[in-house]
């Protein structure tokens, strides 16, 4: 009996805590939309959700912005790229953030004009799990392609000891590890292997959430997931944004581009890869730049972008968005390098300049 | 609602979503088996698993122990059920994986490994270790909800069977044939847990879509899959695939629990018959 009223208690503070936390989330809710509260409330909050590409980065400027302008807060959720682009179109982020462009049906179901803000670059490179293997591993399109696909099933086999005839690689079997979710990472390395590798392209393809072949390897969720899991796992390798990989110390495989040379993932040739590909950027700056032409280009390399609406709700938020992203590509660049992102090229900085400058509320542009 | 969003693949797939067995996004491929396959199985392994355990714990915490070590060994296991799931989870893939990798699951192929459950490759992430991370979380809740019913037998039973001569052993199964129902509805309880687990599975599961027989391949579970992607399904038929598989771990969930109902009356029934 004393357990019985013991639970209802449980159970009673329990509800009244959740009742209490929903009313304090709705008057929250309240005091973001309306302009009032947002004028004059002290804070005002900005709502951003997205790719959990570039977190690192997004969340020092996050802060570093807050210490400049204390009433402005801006939250920042890696719910992923597709969540982001979800996010935004529901209006329940003031923006939305994803590693591939948007499609064109979506943005013209969007129902206003959205722009892409690129705001950094970032690499994907391939991490594994060797022990005894010092010297980075050399990959190409081909080999990775065939370990995702199952065709190489051990690190001793001949094809790989072709491209690493120094290492001593061990026979052992692969454990491909690949992302479960959807994702902007498993995007840009799709793209790569399906621009390169014809049978890839033929059975995988490109894709946020591609069909990976059943019986290879295992699913992780997040960048994190697949870090964890190559930590653990010996002879695994998995492929993650750049920064997950220095972060944790693991080590970056050197890929083949499309000149031949095996090149590691450095601020230097993420960059060379995206100056490569300037000229091909359309005016609204959706790109790809995977497998760009050139030499020191690191070939799995790509922007990541802010989304917004063109014409902006609420006057006084929609300044703060684009002040803040106006900072993020002028101030905020300093912070790029410590995180192993790159910064824009200047070209691409100037038309994205152009972009901020456009965005607008009832009419008026936000920026002066 | 859940029926009315899952209309297109409803539509589209009818009866094949259940039986289909791949599950491809990208080419619009829908197919559930994988999934019910890989909740059922991992479930069942932690049920197996958790209940002789959980039984065990109750027992001795209810009939053998004294009250100054049953107290505080009750409470911690009630403390392990409010331990979040993604911690059981961290601690699947840094300790629970290598775990069975180098020592539980060689020791299994060695010995069992003419099994089918036992042969194919150890990477230490698959079905066998969600079973056993979703053994080791069910088994609190178990052990609590038994434990309860035990208290809440009349000691005068007990008394009354050691009264007429009965061993310790003897009065403890008597105890347990009265508390059937309420055991079996504690084993219920744990089950829907363990079938709706997302994330701690999500982590050690390998999160892949096939149906293989060895329990150290990689496998899926339906609220695995809906955990790691229901956030990010943008296009109107996958969201409308994942709905609607949704709707599958209810009816999953609806059968499992009336077999065990039904179970449980032809056991209880058994026993007043023969007490």
């Amino acid at each position: 009996m004393l357990k019985k009223t013991n639970l209802g208690k449980f159970i009673s503070i329990g509800l009244a805590s959740i009742v209490a936390f929903g009313l304090a989330c709705s008057g929250e809710k309240l005091g973001q939309g309306g302009n009032s509260g947002s004028n004059s409330g002290g804070t005002m909050r900005l709502q951003g959700s997205g790719a959990s590409f570039p977190k690192p980065i997004y969340e020092k400027w996050v802060n570093e912005f807050g210490k400049i302008n204390p009433n402005i807060r801006i939250d920042y959720q890696a719910t992923g790229s597709g969540a982001g682009q979800k996010a935004l179109l529901a209006k329940t982020a003031d923006f939305g953030a994803s590693d591939d462009p948007m499609s064109d049906e979506d943005l013209k179901n969007a129902g206003g004009d959205i722009l892409h803000i690129p705001t950094v670059l970032g690499a994907v490179v391939l991490t594994y799990n060797l022990e005894g293997v010092k010297e980075p591993l050399k990959l190409s399109a081909q080999t990775i392609s065939d370990i995702y696909l199952g065709s190489i099933r051990k690190w001793n086999d001949q094809r790989l000891k072709t491209d690493n005839p120094t290492l001593n690689l061990p026979d052992a079997e692969i454990l491909p590890v690949y992302r479960a979710d959807s994702s902007g990472t498993s995007a840009v390395f799709t793209d790569f292997l399906s621009k390169t590798v014809p049978e890839w392209m033929e059975k995988v393809g490109m894709n946020k959430q591609p069909s990976w072949v059943t019986g290879v390897g295992v699913g992780a969720k997040g960048n994190d997931g697949v870090m964890g899991q190559v930590k653990q796992t010996p002879n695994s390798i998995g492929y993650v944004e750049l920064t997950f990989a220095k972060e944790n110390n693991l080590p970056a495989a050197q890929i083949k581009n499309k000149a031949g040379e095996f090149v590691e993932a450095s601020l230097e040739s993420v960059s060379a890869a995206a100056a490569a590909s300037v000229a091909q950027m359309s005016d609204d700056l959706r790109t790809q730049i995977t497998n760009a032409d050139g030499t020191g280009v690191y070939p799995i390399s790509s922007y990541t972008y802010i989304l917004v609406y063109k014409e902006q709700p609420d006057t006084v938020k929609g300044k703060a968005l684009a002040d803040f992203l106006w900072w993020a590509i002028h101030d905020g660049e300093k912070y790029v390098e410590e995180l192993h992102y790159s910064r824009l090229p200047a070209d691409v900085r100037k038309r994205v300049e152009g972009k901020i400058n456009s965005m607008a509320s009832g009419g008026k542009p936000l920026r002066q | 609602m859940m029926v009315q969003n899952s209309i297109p693949t409803l539509e589209r797939f009818g009866f094949g979503f259940l039986i289909g067995s791949e599950w491809r996004p990208a080419q619009e491929e829908f197919g559930a088996l994988p999934f019910i396959y890989g909740t059922l199985v991992s479930s069942l392994i932690a049920l197996v698993l958790a209940v002789p355990v959980s039984l065990g714990i109750a027992i001795f915490l209810v009939e053998q122990a004294p009250q100054k070590i049953a107290r505080p060994i009750a409470f911690m296991i009630e403390l392990l059920a409010a331990i979040p799931s993604v911690v059981y989870g961290l601690w699947g893939i840094f300790v629970l994986a290598p775990f069975i990798r180098n020592h539980l699951g060689v020791f299994l192929q060695d010995y069992l490994g003419w099994l089918p459950f036992f042969q194919g490759r150890l990477t230490g992430i698959g079905m066998l270790t969600a079973g056993i991370i979703l053994a080791i979380m069910i088994m609190p809740i178990i052990t609590a909800v038994v434990r309860d019913v035990l208290e809440a037998v009349p000691s005068t039973q007990r008394e009354a069977a050691l009264a007429l001569g009965a061993t310790n052993w003897e009065t403890t199964t008597i105890v347990l044939g009265n508390a059937a129902s309420g055991i079996a509805g504690a084993v219920v309880l744990g089950l829907g847990r363990a079938i709706g687990e997302t994330m701690a599975v999500t982590m050690v599961i390998g999160n892949s879509p096939q149906i293989s027989t060895s329990l150290f391949e990689p496998a899926n579970t339906i609220a695995s899959l809906l955990a790691a992607n229901f956030a990010e399904a943008t296009d109107r038929i996958y969201l409308s695939a994942l709905i609607e598989i949704g709707l599958v771990l209810f009816l999953v969930t609806f059968v499992v629990n009336a077999l065990a109902k039904l179970l449980i009356l032809s056991v209880t029934r058994g026993n007043s018959r023969t007490a």
